[in-house]
């Protein structure tokens, strides 16, 4: 089904992206490896876009006229495919696959492969580029699809995404690229003030795009930001959400250790209980 | 016909594809005056763009272009292209599933760029490039044979790479040769010895194969002028009915031509083999005393023809 004309009120995203976590929660576990707590922080910003904004038709994956999703911080699948399951690209039966020998749902994105997927990721600072490319062919094509771009707050230490944030002014693309920001503050050594301290929203600013600050995990906020994302405007608009890595499960919320590692069993079971009462 | 670089087919090759009707964009990163993809945005403006020096963001529009269904063509110097945007090669379009629609046009390649010096002379470019599971790796030998390749990988959908060179040379082929991707070429027949090449190392092996035969010695020039894939049977051909194998190529002996030729003869006829190549950093100076300081010359590839020869059974 093309994305719903009438937008999904506040608590039904919600009542989604509390399966949603359920869900990213329970794949790291079954593949006892994978990135839960990026993925956890990126809930909001995810069923926001796939339910209410994204102009895509999950039967016809191939659809030129679709809206592009990139996702630009390619570690975060357990989110990715969870989306993309739960909106009907595949069954979720694959999600007990995850991570295993041969299967579809790869540790990291693999183009080509899966439908949904737009682009091949795991090498972080590569989305925008990417989105650059699809909508320079839009232009050419005249076909008016945007594309959102997904990207970490550590993955912007990768110059590329200057490169690209530079080249979306100068090219004039701000109707046709939309790019998120899931500001969660840690990335994989620690948190991002030890490691690389920087502040996303000054930087695009100062690169010539217009900075949307939101609360990463208030779902009607979020919403109201994809929203005033999409209205026309003389600046490409960058949704900067305040997020926390983990969010949803008290011993992951914060924790640079659950960057990349999986729960155990206890640890699954108390985490389930704790999404289930909407920490 | 007259002198040309390698380099100069690229444009040419370009308004020929969008005559046939392929869907080509084109990207740059601010040295589109000696790719020349610039003479190519003069006669097709909207098909043309430069992105500033930034060659990690120029791979990944390209891999977001060809994902549209646009063939997509990058340039710049081999140094930068593959060396500066490896990675982006690598995941944004080598590894989805079949490789991406985009072209790698890289100039300038080897040493003969010459006066800008070390830094400016790729030498380890096709083995960045062959280490690319999809991509088809391609060297043409001179302006015609450049203006084929174009075209002919702008006509496949996998990823390809085609390094093109900075001097003026003399024509080897006329508009009857035909371009086969995968196809070498035997140049001159003989039977003690095949001499494989590939760019500006098969005018300088077809020299060798003169001095050699003033010695009674009757050396075979294949050109080669698809790195991978090598075309197989040409080289188990001539390992079989020369005996001995030199490999001459204006990269380093390590992951360019000499190796693939070598891995074909390991597995399938092994002779005695002779590398010759870069193998050491260069220095500036004009592009043809660079042949000379870097021993790539007639005379070091019919000794490394003798050498050969000297190893056989």
């Amino acid at each position: 089904m093309p994305t719903n004309a009438t937008a999904l009120p506040t608590d039904q995203l919600k009542s989604i992206a509390k399966r949603l976590r359920a869900d990213i929660v329970q794949m790291v576990y079954d593949a006892q490896s994978g990135h839960p707590g990026g993925s956890l922080s990126a809930v909001e910003l995810g069923v926001s876009l796939f339910w209410n904004h994204l102009r895509c038709d999950p039967e016809r994956p191939d659809w030129p006229d679709r809206d592009r999703f990139i996702l630009s911080k390619g570690h975060a699948t357990p989110f990715y495919y969870g989306i993309l399951g739960q909106r009907g690209y595949f069954s979720t039966e694959l999600f007990k696959s995850f991570r295993s020998l041969g299967s579809l749902l790869q540790g990291h994105p693999s183009m080509n492969s899966l439908p949904g997927v737009e682009m091949s990721g795991g090498s972080l600072g590569q989305g925008l580029s990417f989105a650059i490319g699809h909508a320079i062919a839009g232009r050419l094509d005249r076909r008016d699809y945007r594309n959102w771009v997904l990207l970490g707050d550590g993955e912007l230490n990768e110059g590329q995404c200057w490169e690209a944030a530079e080249a979306v002014v100068h090219f004039g693309l701000g109707d046709r690229i939309i790019a998120m920001v899931d500001r969660n503050g840690i990335q994989n050594d620690g948190f991002g003030k030890d490691i690389m301290k920087i502040d996303p929203a000054p930087m695009f600013r100062g690169f010539g795009w217009k900075v949307i600050e939101c609360d990463g995990h208030d779902m009607a906020a979020v919403d109201a930001a994809l929203s005033e994302a999409e209205r026309p405007a003389d600046q490409p608009r960058v949704i900067v959400a305040q997020t926390v890595k983990g969010k949803g499960v008290s011993f992951m919320e914060n924790n640079p250790s659950f960057h990349g590692k999986a729960p155990d069993t206890d640890q699954l079971k108390q985490a389930l209980a704790e999404i289930e009462a909407g920490l | 016909m007259t002198d040309a670089a390698t380099r100069e087919a690229y444009p040419v090759a370009l308004a020929q594809l969008v005559e046939q009707g392929v869907d080509v964009v084109a990207l740059d990163a601010d040295l589109s005056a000696s790719t020349l993809g610039y003479q190519f945005g003069a006669k097709y403006p909207e098909r043309w763009m430069s992105v500033g020096v930034a060659e990690q963001n120029m791979v990944g529009i390209a891999a977001g272009l060809a994902a549209a269904g646009k063939t997509a063509f990058i340039a710049s110097f081999a140094v930068f292209l593959p060396g500066r945007c490896f990675d982006q090669l690598r995941t944004s379009i080598a590894q989805p599933r079949g490789g991406l629609n985009v072209k790698c046009v890289a100039s300038h390649g080897g040493v003969t760029v010459g006066e800008d010096g070390a830094s400016a002379q790729a030498i380890e470019d096709l083995a960045l490039a062959t280490s690319l599971i999809p991509f088809d790796v391609i060297v043409p030998a001179d302006f015609e044979e450049a203006r084929q390749a174009i075209i002919a990988v702008g006509k496949t959908t996998r990823p390809a790479y085609v390094r093109t060179g900075r001097p003026k040379l003399a024509p080897l082929f006329d508009a009857n040769y035909t371009f086969e991707i995968g196809k070498g070429v035997v140049l001159r027949p003989g039977t003690d010895v095949t001499i494989v090449s590939c760019g500006i190392m098969t005018s300088i092996a077809i020299k060798a194969a003169e001095l050699l035969s003033n010695e009674g010695i009757s050396a075979r020039v294949l050109h080669m002028p698809t790195i991978k894939p090598i075309d197989r049977d040409a080289v188990v051909a001539a390992a079989k009915d020369t005996g001995a194998i030199v490999t001459a190529e204006e990269h380093q002996t390590t992951g360019g031509l000499g190796t693939a030729v070598a891995r074909v003869l390991a597995d399938a006829c092994p002779v005695p083999v002779s590398f010759v190549g870069v193998d050491r950093y260069g220095t500036s100076g004009k592009w043809d005393e660079l042949l000379t300081y870097f021993n790539l010359t007639p005379d070091r590839v019919a000794a490394a023809a003798r050498e050969a020869i000297a190893r056989k059974r």
